[in-house]
């Protein structure tokens, strides 16, 4: 078990530098002066060289890589161009609303995906899975920057239950959180419902449905525990895309996240801003990742790296 | 479902080759007197801010939409192909370099990596397609470099190395074949992700510019009219899911047609 936490522990140091090293040569990718792309086509040429030195581009390509590196790994990624707030600062404190979006997607859509999942495996080949089926299918091709306005529209505009947008009380996380879940919410329920069946050809659910236990009761009392292991993973693999989706859900909702700020950074060309949150995001989804392989080796003894 | 998914890519093609036929209105032309207007006999999908056709423009719409999806997947599942059934091939060092670039790009969830790429190099149509390529390619090499580990240790590999084929022969006859059952489910499955990507870019304004007509940019501008003109919202949105639904029909059935062992379970 051991072995097998430190080689997948030792296996993420390559990735995260890659992914450090990528966020780097982002500002480099800027076609023409960065510099110079940051302030606009306007400004004075002593602007433009205060900018390359505050952003240490004026100095070789090495030295500025190791600064970075060096930066990331105290937390320290520079300053906002725009406000001068540290971009760590900046990014913490639209951490919680951006937490809590995304634990309110994963709470509906495990909440609609579940039940779903399970009855169409209870129902197999009858109209219940197919709907359940296409649904999900459905679920997964809508877009969220689609069915975000239009849940606004019938939910806060038409009926007036809900707000529009913002933040503050569990009225506002309602529409962002079913907007960014529901996608999830379909992948999950393909996967209980795949998972459950295989569990559900088991030889211990074969025992117990010759013993006269009804099929209900074999997938609810034996099979659900055992299928949940894929599902559980799932979720964890998901967060990623959860945390992309947030992006979008935030931009539609004007929820304050990270997702928000980002797109807000592009729009502003503050870059230092852009290079923190794609860092964080992308560090954050190593992380989850990370965890969840550990949390499935812990929960199937069969599954060892080797 | 396959039925359905095929029959409603058909339409879009349609309708993206013979769009300009199909409406009597240009996508470009405006009416000002009616901008906003509501769908009415003559304006099916009624008009946008500056008074044009909205179903004129969501016709010309698919054109980039499958332009952007054809081009995305062929790129990516080329050098997806190439990359993938090298790893897999070879081995050793070259295998170990490959899957490493390979887990640095999976590192970004999802559109993150397209977004820091467009955000750096501008949005365009261009970018786009080379942003979703960059990061499309991955999950093609992924799935070849695993099906060639398998159909290199084949009989008919084995004869042909025997009998001292080249390598460059052996893996574009013999190996890469063997994988594309495989890679066309996803070619599939990724039309319809490439068409969403390209639309959640252009939805955030890091897309295609106006005024080429794009659902995703056509939903972005839509949202400043959610309250007085919902249509804008509604029917570029309906375009986008419905051909998405197609591709991911197309697939599953696809997938159960072509892997027999994953029929009625991957659901």
């Amino acid at each position: 078990m051991l072995r097998y936490l430190t080689r997948r522990l030792a296996l993420t140091i390559p990735v995260l530098l890659g992914v450090a090293t990528l966020v780097f040569a982002l500002i480099h990718l800027i076609p023409g002066d960065p510099a110079q792309a940051m302030l606009g086509e306007e400004a004075s040429e002593e602007d433009v060289q205060a900018l390359r030195v505050r952003l240490g581009l004026d100095q070789p390509l090495l030295q500025q890589y190791g600064g970075f590196l060096r930066g990331a790994v105290r937390g320290d990624l520079g300053r906002s161009l725009r406000t001068d707030e540290p971009v760590t600062q900046a990014i913490l404190d639209r951490l919680p609303a951006t937490l809590e979006l995304a634990a309110a997607a994963m709470i509906v859509s495990i909440g609609v995906a579940l039940p779903l999942g399970i009855i169409a495996a209870v129902g197999r080949g009858t109209f219940v899975d197919h709907a359940a089926t296409t649904l999900a299918l459905t679920g997964v091709s809508i877009p969220n920057f689609w069915l975000g306005p239009l849940l606004a529209l019938v939910f806060a505009v038409e009926l007036g239950w809900l707000p529009v947008s913002g933040r503050g009380t569990v009225g506002h996380l309602i529409l962002p959180a079913i907007s960014l879940g529901a996608a999830l919410a379909a992948i999950l329920a393909r996967m209980t419902r795949a998972s459950l069946l295989e569990e559900l050809r088991e030889p211990y659910v074969q025992a117990a449905r010759a013993r006269g236990v009804s099929r209900t009761r074999a997938v609810l009392r034996h099979a659900f525990r055992n299928s949940l292991i894929p599902v559980v993973t799932l979720i964890g693999l998901q967060f990623g895309a959860v945390l992309t989706g947030a992006v979008i859900t935030e931009t539609i909702f004007a929820w304050p996240g990270i997702g928000r700020l980002l797109i807000q950074s592009i729009g502003f060309r503050d870059y230092p801003l852009v290079q923190g949150c794609i860092l964080f995001i992308a560090v954050t989804y190593v992380g989850m990742n990370l965890l969840t392989d550990l949390v499935y080796g812990v929960l199937d003894p069969r599954i060892r790296y080797e | 479902m396959s039925k359905v998914g095929a029959a409603i890519v058909l339409v879009t093609v349609v309708a993206a080759v013979f769009g300009p036929w199909l409406s009597p209105f240009d996508p470009a032309a405006q009416e000002l007197a009616l901008r906003l207007e509501g769908p009415t006999g003559a304006h099916w999908f009624g008009l946008d801010e500056l008074g044009r056709d909205i179903f004129a423009r969501v016709l010309s719409g698919a054109r980039i939409s499958l332009l952007v999806g054809i081009v995305v997947v062929s790129v990516s599942s080329v050098i997806g192909i190439l990359l993938g059934s090298i790893a897999g091939y070879f081995g050793g060092r070259v295998d170990e370099a490959i899957s490493r670039v390979v887990d640095i790009l999976l590192a970004f969830p999802g559109l993150l990596l397209a977004i820091a790429l467009v955000a750096v190099l501008g949005p365009s149509l261009t970018n786009v397609v080379l942003a979703l390529s960059v990061i499309g390619w991955v999950g093609y090499a992924r799935l070849v470099r695993g099906q060639v580990l398998r159909s290199r240790e084949l009989e008919f590999v084995q004869a042909a190395r025997a009998l001292g084929a080249s390598t460059p022969r052996i893996l574009l006859r013999h190996v890469i074949p063997t994988t594309l059952p495989a890679v066309t489910v996803q070619a599939t499955l990724g039309m319809g992700g490439a068409i969403l990507a390209e639309a959640a870019l252009s939805f955030l304004g890091l897309g295609v510019q106006p005024p080429t007509p794009s659902w995703g940019t056509m939903l972005n501008y839509g949202r400043g009219h959610l309250l007085d003109a919902p249509h804008l919202t509604v029917f570029p949105g309906m375009a986008i899911a419905i051909l998405v639904l197609g591709f991911n029909f197309l697939g599953d059935g696809l997938r159960d047609a072509l892997d027999p062992a994953t029929k009625g379970r991957a659901g």
